[in-house]
């Protein structure tokens, strides 16, 4: 049985008395693809900030495996103008990095070509990437990435999400996905989690190859392979501010996994 | 006369050495004000320094380092804006120590020295303090260069890394401290801020990487020096206000000159 790398126990989060996030319940498991999705202002970046201990759960616990190792790449990256910086300086600022591993990294990623570039003049794709590079070099267990294709048109997600299950692949690593679509996951997805302060449904993905409707949309080569639609079933809906509709008044007892 | 200037020249270089590394994260982290705030409550320094008897350039760096870590409390708390909340602490801080000194009868303080700096007026001693505590943040700089440079690109990726960036940070508030003490002496609480960014800005047109952006300011901040000492020894200026003018005349040189943009 692969290992379970993290646990979200019951974890709660409020600020000034605004709840976040309630009654998260969650795991990623080696060699496990999860994508995290849900509307804006659900409570996504939040849970992901918990995880790599950015911030502090109100109620429940994160339960990480001694061994947990983790390779974050945030959504974007900001570095200041003022700060002269090339690609192989950023990467070789991860903590204990073997620099030895930033040429063939970045060869596995498609981009040894932009060793010598200042970070400042790199395109979104190209961003993307050295994060993801950054995040590898930290010889993770676990890669969390928050939005990995933001930005990216069809064929460049298509390539990044290939990448990922390469790597995936290759490293047995879990994989914790934040999707900014509803709809459009990564195909090879074990479990997709929407949440919207709450856990609202999990499931796989369904397979939709050759659906007309979904080549109609994404008719590019290989794209039907990388990106699934993901069917929500969802038992309650939410009003404007997220809180729970239900005719019985009892809406955590329909919040259970699917 | 020559022992005179070749003592100010050598404490002078020291200062520019270091100011110009520290200047460069100053900049990085957009900390001018943070710095100015801290320079300005250094006269307090001064003013305690003599009440209570004790070392000056001790008391100036207590009471910077303190200062920073209320800065650091109260930010944490959005209570008001930062920029409100340092130009509060600043000339408070200032008028404080011009408080502070004006209680200082029986002792002579040339108030516009410690303002605006009197480089011919370093003694023995005060070349000692530059020297010391300039290699004191020299080496921790280079010892801490790693981390501290990982804070200051990204924190958020440098704390899932393990780096431990709340003690990064105080270190580098620390370092800011250290020189204000030991640079004030020779630019004076009103123009340090400007010895640390005035070479660094001037050094990011030249520099595709970190090191050399630090390395360039402190080149800078060197020559300035050289050309304020010159300057105030040739028209009788004032050293302070010169070297800064020099470090200005740089930086204006650089931005438009048709150097070649590293990139």
């Amino acid at each position: 049985m692969s290992k379970r790398l993290v646990a979200f126990d019951n974890i709660g989060i409020a600020f000034d008395g605004r709840v976040l996030l309630e009654n998260i319940d969650m795991t990623i498991s080696e060699g496990e693809i999860v994508t995290l999705i849900g509307p804006n202002g659900s409570g996504k970046s939040t849970l992901i900030r918990t995880l790599l201990g950015l911030q502090e759960a109100t109620s429940g616990e994160v339960v990480r495996h001694k061994t947990l190792r983790i390779g974050y790449m945030p959504q974007k990256l900001h570095i200041d103008p003022t700060l002269p910086l090339t690609v192989k300086h950023f990467l070789a600022l991860v903590r204990g990095v073997d620099k030895q591993q930033i040429l063939p990294t970045l060869e596995k990623l498609g981009i040894a070509h932009l060793l010598q570039s200042q970070v400042h003049v790199l395109s979104g794709g190209e961003t993307q990437r050295v994060l993801l590079a950054r995040a590898l070099l930290n010889r993770p267990n676990l890669l969390v990435l928050d939005e990995p294709v933001q930005g990216v048109d069809v064929n460049g997600q298509v390539e990044l999400y290939n990448l990922i299950e390469g790597i995936r692949n290759e490293l047995n690593c879990g994989v914790l996905m934040v999707s900014h679509d509803l709809h459009l996951v990564m195909a090879k997805t074990d479990t997709v989690v929407c949440i919207n302060q709450h856990v609202c449904c999990s499931g796989s993905p369904q397979h939709v190859t050759g659906h007309p409707a979904y080549q109609a949309l994404f008719g590019v080569p290989g794209a039907d392979e990388s990106i699934a639609i993901y069917a929500h079933q969802h038992d309650h809906v939410h009003d404007e501010h997220g809180s729970i509709l239900s005719d019985d008044g009892d809406a955590h007892a329909h919040c259970k996994h699917h | 006369m020559l022992d005179l200037l070749l003592r100010a020249l050598f404490g002078g270089l020291g200062v520019a050495a270091v100011a110009g590394p520290l200047g460069a994260f100053v900049v990085w982290r957009r900390m001018a004000y943070f710095g100015d705030t801290l320079a300005h409550s250094a006269l307090l320094g001064v003013a305690l320094g003599f009440l209570l008897d004790i070392n000056l350039n001790l008391a100036i760096i207590v009471l910077c380092v303190g200062l920073a870590l209320v800065l650091v409390t109260l930010q944490k708390k959005h209570i008001i804006a930062t920029d409100t909340l340092l130009g509060i602490l600043a000339h408070s801080a200032l008028s404080l120590g011009l408080v502070a000194v004006s209680f200082l009868d029986n002792i002579r303080i040339d108030l516009m020295a410690y303002l605006f700096g009197d480089l011919l007026a370093i003694n023995q001693a005060d070349v000692y303090w530059i020297y010391g505590g300039g290699l004191a943040v020299i080496a921790l700089l280079v010892a801490f260069w790693k981390p501290l440079l990982a804070v200051t690109v990204n924190e958020e990726l440098a704390k899932v890394e393990g780096y431990p960036v709340e003690a990064i940070r105080l270190l580098l508030m620390l370092l800011v401290a250290l020189v204000i003490a030991v640079a004030m002496k020779i630019v004076g609480v009103l123009l340090i801020t400007s010895l640390m960014i005035i070479p660094a800005a001037t050094a990011r047109k030249l520099s595709k990487t970190p090191v050399q952006m630090a390395s360039f300011a402190s080149m800078i901040g060197c020559l300035s020096v050289c050309g304020g000492l010159w300057a105030s020894y040739r028209w009788d200026t004032p050293t302070g206000p010169s070297v800064v003018v020099c470090a200005a005349l740089l930086f204006l040189v650089a931005y438009t000159l048709p150097f070649k943009r590293l990139r």
